[in-house]
Formats: structure tokens, sequence, C-alpha cells
């Protein structure tokens, strides 16, 4: 999104325009934009153009989203449908709370 | 795929399944040629029974042997761990991994770290197995454990059903796959994978049996195959893995009419031939301090000097401690050793299980080439696996040998029994060999002498006489048959018939030369008697002569006498 270095840089890595990912995409910029507004960046990586980057971030399971910072590095499989797991895998809550 | 080539070769034989060979020793005997071509198979077993190595044995195989890259996907170990692992056993992944041969790629499952929120597929796997395929034109490739996902992953449903869709697609990308899964409780492995593969499983297993371990191979199913179905031993060791060979069902392996001396002085009388033949199998057997050993040291030796090669397994021995002992009777191993014609191999029986020293003998048997091999004493083995163990263990190693044409010489430890018959221990191994020697005590008064038979011998006319030997610094010798008034004599018996055979002799020439010196005094008296008549002759003829001569002279005085009385008239 921005060239500023964000309190939040999250990553979803997708494997084609897929429902799955697009569905993914819009659950995770809808949370984002709730909870963490302007603090926040995502960066897409689409593995069938760039499969060497799978490696990286052990990637498994399309689509995944990986928040980068802060860390430690958190996963989450799926198309992000459940809020209440995206919420408490991504440790946003918590941070709201403190 | 290479279907087409391989028809090609054999288009007058019938169809061949397409294979991959997997270049582990043996096991591309049991699967008749490899792995089946553009398909997964299925490795399973428990902790610690080499299917990581197996696998990437397999890989590194097909790179150094067939030229086909491969990719090693890890569930368990980090590619760090992986390649000092596998450095041990002389296999360097690293340089293979540089000349862009062999792809490793460790996928970390932490549960700790992944959420899962709604629906999900694995494509991200496939795509990374997919670019590192792609990236070094694999032809084999190796999912190792993949069961870890099912511990990393929740949805069961979405895993399996993307397993399913994996194999799948391994399939379709026509690579020749091993796919690794811990053995379950009920099941081969513990998620069951082997629904999913199908065309063909391999079981690992690592057992104990009283204190002794042996790793086992089995096929539990290979479709569009015929296959091995027997478990099969296999060993682990700086090479890898080995695979015990098939014992061979038939029994034509080409024999040979040559003839081998036996390296006993006497011995070689015993048998028509003049000795063994080459390629037979030779047993000796006896009670303790029957010089066992000795014989078979022998033989080893009379080969050497041929200059041919002996393998000699001791497992009593070392070999210092053998050439030592064998040089306090005057032989000499130690130059054979140094020029390469004997290699002496010495390790405990309970070192490894039965099936693992098979193994090892095969593995030096193939490395040395030897002509003759000496198993001294094959009964040491006998102690570490049970009866139908051993039978089939030696029924290998004898086939073994036999198809290699190797002459073999095994002693058999044998309990000490009255009967002449040793005892039913060795009747596991008698059917097998073709020729049987038995050194045996041979107890008298106060002495134990050591007596040599042969038992039979297999299309060689032999002698059945119990021949006595001695173990002199000079070494081994039999000796002459010794017949007595009870048939043939032994030790102090030997002794005392010759003893007394010589008294007798020595009686007789005292007899004729008393008899010579009395004709000799009687000639001496009968010459005496010659010479006196002679002298008594001599003396009458002497007083004959000497009254002719008087009368003589008195007849001419007479005369003269005569004449003067005329003249003076």
């Amino acid at each position: 999104m921005t060239k500023k270095v964000m309190e939040w840089q999250l990553r979803l890595y997708i494997a084609g325009q897929t429902p799955k990912s697009i569905k993914a995409l819009d659950n995770i910029k809808k949370y984002a934009e709730e909870h963490l507004k302007g603090k926040y960046s995502i960066e897409i990586i689409d593995l069938l153009l760039n499969p060497q980057l799978a490696e990286g971030d052990q990637i498994l399971a399309v689509p995944t989203l990986v928040r980068k910072v802060p860390v430690p590095i958190r996963k989450i499989i799926g198309d992000l449908s459940n809020e209440e797991k995206v919420l408490v895998g991504l440790d946003i809550k918590k941070t709201l709370v403190s | 795929m290479s279907t087409s080539s391989k028809t090609k070769k054999h288009a007058s034989s019938v169809f061949k399944f397409p294979k991959t060979p997997t270049g582990v020793e043996g096991l591309d005997e049991i699967t008749e040629g490899g792995l089946p071509k553009g398909r997964p198979t299925l490795v399973c077993g428990g902790a610690g029974c080499g299917k990581t190595l197996l696998s990437m044995q397999f890989l590194i195989k097909g790179i150094t042997e067939f030229n086909e890259p491969g990719v090693f996907m890890s569930f368990e170990e980090p590619s760090a761990d992986l390649f000092i692992n596998v450095k041990s056993l002389g296999f360097d992944l690293e340089r293979l991994s540089s000349e862009k041969k062999l792809v490793i790629d460790h996928v970390r499952v932490e549960r700790s770290e992944i959420e899962e929120a709604g629906e999900y597929d694995l494509d991200g796997l496939f795509i990374r197995l997919e670019y590192a395929i792609n990236k070094v034109k694999a032809k084999r490739v190796v999912l190792d454990t993949l069961e870890s996902l099912f511990s990393g992953l929740d949805n069961q449903a979405i895993l399996r059903a993307e397993l399913r869709r994996l194999f799948h697609w391994l399939k379709e990308k026509g690579v020749t796959a091993i796919i690794t899964g811990e053995r379950g409780e009920a099941t081969l492995t513990r998620q069951g994978l082997e629904e999913y593969v199908s065309d063909c499983v391999i079981l690992l297993d690592h057992r104990v049996i009283e204190q002794v371990s042996t790793r086992r191979l089995r096929i539990v199913k290979y479709r569009g195959s015929t296959h091995g179905t027997n478990e099969y031993p296999f060993l682990i060791d700086e090479n890898g893995i080995s695979v015990l060979p098939i014992t061979s069902l038939k029994l034509d392996n080409e024999v040979s009419s040559d003839v081998v001396s036996t390296g006993v002085p006497g011995l070689n009388e015993m048998f028509k031939s003049g000795g063994f033949y080459r390629g037979s199998n030779i047993l000796i057997s006896g009670t303790a301090g029957t010089a066992k050993t000795t014989i078979a040291a022998y033989f080893a030796n009379e080969q050497c000097r041929k200059k041919e090669r002996v393998l000699y397994f001791a497992f009593e021995e070392s070999p210092q401690q053998l050439i030592r002992n064998m040089r306090s009777i005057g032989l000499d191993l130690e130059p054979h050793v140094k020029k390469g014609y004997l290699q002496i191999h010495s390790s405990r029986p309970s070192l490894n299980g039965l099936e693992l020293h098979l193994l090892t003998l095969r593995k030096l048997i193939k490395e040395f080439n030897p002509t003759t091999v000496v198993i001294d004493p094959i009964s040491n083995l006998i102690t570490v696996g049970s009866d139908h163990e051993v039978r089939s263990m030696l029924v290998r190693l004898i086939d073994m040998l036999k198809i290699n044409n190797i002459t073999a010489m095994f002693t058999s430890l044998s309990k000490q029994t009255e009967h002449i018959r040793p005892d039913l221990g060795e009747e596991s191994v008698s059917s097998l060999v073709d020729t049987w020697l038995t050194v045996r005590d041979i107890e008298g008064v106060g002495e134990r002498n050591r007596g040599i038979y042969i038992i039979k011998s297999r299309g060689v006319g032999h002698s059945n006489q119990v021949r006595e030997f001695v173990i002199t610094d000079d070494g081994i010798r039999l000796l002459d048959v010794e017949f007595g008034p009870n048939g043939i004599l032994t030790g102090a018996a030997r002794k005392t018939s010759e003893l007394n055979k010589k008294i007798a002799a020595l009686k007789l020439q005292n007899e004729l030369d008393r008899k010579d010196r009395e004709i000799y005094r009687k000639r001496k008296v009968l010459e005496a008697n010659i010479d006196a008549l002679k002298n008594e002759f001599e003396s009458v003829e002497e007083e004959l002569s000497i009254l002719k001569a008087t009368e003589d002279l008195h007849a001419r005085l007479a005369t003269n006498n005569t004449s003067n009385l005329k003249k003076k008239k």
C-alpha cells in the first residue's frame, strides 16, 4: 500500500484468482480496516507467478495469511471467513485492549 | 514414459511392467526391476527402521547411477540435518544439490504458528513441489513422512482430500515417488496412507529377537507385477542399505570337475579324485580340540600357495591369534595375508543376527572375490538363531557360494557323544554339504588320539578308514594305517604294535647272527681238520720218498761195488 513502514505488515499468499483467495483478500481487508486502520499494509503474493517464494515462509496451504510484523510470525490458513479465529490468530484483540 | 524404449528392447518378449531401479542392493532383485515407474510407492515402518535412508538412497542412486534427478521433500528433518545424517553414509548431498541434480526442501509444519480460519487447500505444497521438480527436471520424488501434516493441520477432511489429489497429481507428473509413513496400530500407516497409494507398498520392520536385532523388508503389494513375497532381512552399514538376496529356487548352478587339493598331507589320498571338487561344500565336524581349525587353515594355506584368493571367517579367533596359533605348527599364513591372497575376517557371532552375518559374508565375497571361503566355525552361527532360521540361512549361504563356484569349507563343533555319528545339531547342515569329514577323538587307555574319516563325499570314491593323524611342530600328518589283531591301531596301541614288531625283528636278526657264527666256527673246525689230515698225508708221503731214496742209494752202491770188484780182478 504505502512505502511507509507500518506497525502491522501482513502478507497474503494465494495461488491464482480462485474464489477462496478472493474471499480471503476481501475478509482480511475488512478486518484490517475495522481494527487496524492506518496501521497496516498487505502484500499479496501469487505463488503461481512466484513459486520460489513459497519456501521462505513455509507455505503449504493456500490461502495463507502471514503476520510478518509484529513478531512472532503468525500464520492463518483458509479463506479467513471465521473472523473470531483470524483476530485471535493475529492477536488483534489483545493489542486493542492494551 | 520410456515404456516404448523398454518394449523396443524386448520386442519379442512379453510386456514388461515399466520399473525404476532403486539402486538399493538386493531390492531391485526382489521387486524384479525396481519400483513402479511414474507411480507413487509407500514405504512404511516403525521409528528407526530406515525409511528415510531407503528413500534417500533411492534418490541418490537415481542421480549417480541412472542420471535421474530427484526432489526430497522432508516434513521432519531440516535440510542441514539431512545433509549431515547421510554424509556419514558416504552420500554428499551438498555437491549433488549444487550440481542442480537434487533439491531438498524442508517443509516445516508448526502447529503453534498456524491458525485455521475457513476453507483452504494445499496448493502451496503442490506449487513448491512442482517448482522443485521443474528446477532440476526431477524424475524421482520423495515425500518423507507426509503424516507430519496430520499433526500440523486440524481439518482432516481437507487434508485427506488434498492427499488424494496429491498422489493423483504425482502420477500425472510421471515422477516415481516414495512416500514414507509411520507404522500404525492396526493399519500399515498411522493415517491410513495406504488407501491413497495403492501401487506398491513396502513395509520395513525392525525386530529384536533374543537381544539380536534384525531389520526386515517385505513387499506388501505391488500392483501389476510379480515380486518376492517373503520377508527379506536388510542391513544398514557404511554403504547404506543392502537387502539380502533371494534364495535361488532352482538348483541349476554350473558344476566343475576341477579338483582342489586338501592341503593336508595324506588326506588327498583318501579321496579317489585326490581332493575336493572345486565349488563344493566341505563340512568338517568334530568335538572340541580335534584340529578342525588346523585342517581348515591348511586348506586355506594350500589354496593361497596356488595363488588363489581365500576368505577366512573366524568366529572364534582374531586374525592375529589365528596366525600365531598356526605358526606354532609351522604354518605361516602371514605372507598370504600380506600378498593379498588371504583375508581373515573375525567377528563375534552374537554381533549380528544370522541374516546380517549372511549379508556381511555376501558383501565381503563380492568385494574380495575369493575362490575359496572358510567359515570357522559355522556352529557358532547356529547359536544365534533357531534351527529353522539357521537352516534357511545356510541354504542361502550355500546357494550363494555355489552360484559363484566358490569352494567352501565349514567347520562345525559337535557335542561329545558316544556314537560315532555326529550329533543331530549338524543335521541341518549335513544334507546341504557335498563332502563331510569328521575328526574325532579316539579314546584309549589313558590317552586321546585324533582320527579323521569321511562320512560322505558326493561323486568321489573315498576311503572308509579312520585315519589317525598327528600334529607336530612341523604340522599335521596323516599316519599310515596300522593293522592290529582287532582292527586299526592308534596311539599307544600303534606304538606298542610297532615296538613288538621291532623286537621280533631284532630277535630274528640275533638268531640269524648266531647261526652265522656257528657255521663260521664249524667251517673253522673243518678247515683245521683238513689241515691236520693234509699234514699227516704229507708226512707219510715224505717218509715214503725217504725210503725210496735210501733204497736207490743202496742199489747204486751195490752196483758200484760189483763193478769195482770186477776191475780188480
